[in-house]
């Protein structure tokens, strides 16, 4: 299991491939990314996808809205990151 | 005999929506075969090449055409709010810059003796319609409320009346038709109508995103597509043309090519169109009932030098004589009262010092697929008289020197794109979720109603997030 803040990290290197064109340095844990960054479901697909050819990390489709916030990836993730 | 060779997923047509679709696939890990009929890329947005080299090896008369890019349409600047466009350089992973986009200047819709004009500055059009249609700009701004709270995401099958539904709106005949006209003709399958969720998906991308021209024409675009292709291990096969998808109960199983070789996949996307695909299959009943009936002549002209922006200023114009726009097949082998001009130098830069219009006008394909060698010229000929006649009026101060023409037909569309009777935006039936009666086969691209570039880059990419990410399975 990798710390918080490491986890935390391989989240938000996701979401700048993903969208190159957003500022990350502001983002706020407790609310959702959808607000914040202009994400919409396709772009949580990738966030999914890239969870998965990274760190062969399988995300349910029930357990989406887990991923909402920042905080919520890093409380849901950090326990399947080996 | 070799064993067919076995593809996680087999795209058909590397047209704008099978190279996305592609793209996606590859993302998601699986290893994709891209099966194009030409040598080339890009499909109904191709490019080509004409002029030839001589004995001393020297270029002569060499230009590179597009072959039917008049405009890239959903325009967004750079780190603007997520619209098509920005969503389709997301999802493949391109950045902004690498389009080199170069916006209109601004272009015009003219119905008889009303003129209005829009940019990509929406409150422009707004203005204008304000101006020349005092009496009926309340209904026009209930339309622009409509069509910002419309849901377009929404999976509609029924087909609404556009037309109608603007007639009770708007109540006003000509501002209908000068709405109504760049949405017909940049992507209704239908005659003299329009789908209304189709419609309001076309509003946003013309009027309040508007258009832009890739530097370099259609070929940026390109390039930047097949790298990305490579990126993904996908392997794009050229002069590899299906003949046949075999199926096994409601599974397709192998797809055999003209050339005789046999591949399998476990899924298949098709951008070939739905009457082609139902072919492909070898269902001719359904076959017939779906193809489009709408089909253009392009012209291209190109000018010794660049048009004097005093005496035009406009990208595009969409021109039409009388007072009313008929958006149909027409008896004549084309319709010359109306047409779509485009002043491709009209782009805040364009990339060569001779001048380009390119006309559209509407065509009937089955008139000019009944002409012989000899007479097909001699139409070609006079359709170019028609052509040049209706620039004159459009533009009568231009003076420049024609150095080169160029047309191509339904004919010529419909052997280079393999679209049944040349038909541009395909059947009237679209298949909003890419299914058909087999469950591994998918429609993408016009057929699946996402029309245009961007549209059918966005069709190849959320069908392939549909049914190709395997994503949020239950592991
Ligand atoms: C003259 C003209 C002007 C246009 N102008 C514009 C414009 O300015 N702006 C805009 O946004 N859109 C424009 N369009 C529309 C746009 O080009 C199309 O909507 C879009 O390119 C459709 O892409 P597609 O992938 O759905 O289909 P296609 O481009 O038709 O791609 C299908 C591909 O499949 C291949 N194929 C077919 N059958 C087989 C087979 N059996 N085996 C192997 N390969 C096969 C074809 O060769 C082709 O490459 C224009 C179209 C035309 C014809």
């Amino acid at each position: 299991m990798l710390e918080t803040e490491q986890v935390k990290k391989e989240i938000i290197n996701i979401i700048a491939d993903i969208a190159p064109d957003e500022n990350l340095d502001s983002l706020d844990g407790a609310k959702s990314l959808r607000d914040q960054l202009d994400l919409d479901s396709m772009d949580f697909l990738d966030i999914v996808m890239e969870l998965r050819k990274r760190h062969q990390i399988e995300v349910p489709q029930e357990d989406y809205p887990k991923l909402a916030t920042l905080d919520g990836c890093v409380e849901y993730l950090s326990p399947k990151f080996q | 005999m070799a064993m067919p060779k076995k593809y996680d997923a087999i795209v058909i047509g590397a047209g704008m929506s099978g190279m996305a679709c592609a793209i996606r696939l590859g993302m998601f890990g699986k290893k994709v075969a891209l099966l194009e009929k030409h040598s080339i890329p890009g499909g109904l947005n191709s490019y080509y090449q004409r002029g030839k080299i001589d004995q001393d090896g020297k270029r002569v008369g060499v230009r590179k055409f597009d072959v039917g890019l008049h405009a890239l349409t959903n325009f967004a600047r750079k780190n603007s709010k997520k619209n098509p466009l920005i969503k389709v350089l997301r999802q493949l992973r391109i950045p902004y810059d690498d389009l080199k986009l170069k916006e209109q200047s601004e272009s015009r819709i003219q119905v008889g003796d009303i003129g209005v004009n829009f940019s990509n500055n929406f409150d422009y059009f707004v203005q204008q319609i304000e101006k020349s249609f005092p009496e009926n700009f309340s209904h026009f701004q209930k339309l622009v409320e409509f069509i910002n709270t419309y849901d377009d995401n929404q999976i509609t099958t029924e087909f609404v009346s556009g037309r109608e539904f603007l007639e009770r709106t708007l109540q006003n005949s000509r501002l209908v038709e000068i709405v109504l006209f760049p949405t017909l003709i940049y992507g209704s399958s239908w005659e003299n109508d329009v789908d209304l969720r189709q419609f309001v998906i076309l509003f946003k991308s013309i009027y309040m995103e508007g258009f832009a021209r890739p530097y370099g024409g259609v070929r940026t675009l390109i390039e930047v597509l097949e790298n990305k292709i490579q990126e993904n291990n996908v392997d794009l096969l050229y002069r590899s043309s299906v003949k046949k998808i075999v199926a096994h109960e409601n599974q397709a199983t192998e797809v055999h090519l003209e050339n005789g070789e046999v591949l399998r996949a476990d899924q298949i996307y098709s951008s070939a169109g739905l009457a082609e695909t139902y072919s492909l299959l070898g269902k001719k009943d359904l076959k017939q009932k779906v193809i489009g009936n709408l089909s253009f002549v392009e012209l291209l002209f190109v000018y010794d030098k660049n048009i004097d922006p005093n005496v035009c200023d406009k990208t595009i114009i969409f021109y039409n004589e009388t007072e009313s726009y008929e958006y149909k097949k027409p008896d004549d082998y084309v319709d010359t009262r109306s047409a779509v001009v485009c002043f491709t130098d009209n782009y805040r830069e364009y990339e060569s010092d001779e001048g380009l219009i390119r006309i559209t006008f509407i065509a009937n394909y089955e008139k000019w697929k009944t002409l012989n060698q000899d007479e097909y010229k001699t139409i070609k000929e006079k359709t170019k008289k028609s052509a040049l006649e209706l620039i004159k009026k459009v533009v009568p101060q231009d003076d420049r020197t024609l150095k080169y023409w160029d047309a191509f037909t339904p004919r010529t569309i419909e052997k280079y794109t393999s679209h049944f009777k040349g038909a541009v935006y395909g059947a009237t039936q679209k298949i909003a979720d890419g299914k058909t009666s087999l469950k591994n086969l998918f429609v993408i691209g016009t057929d699946q109603g996402f029309l245009g570039i961007v549209g059918s880059l966005l069709s190849g990419i959320s069908v392939a997030n549909m049914y190709g990410s395997n994503l949020g399975d239950r592991s």
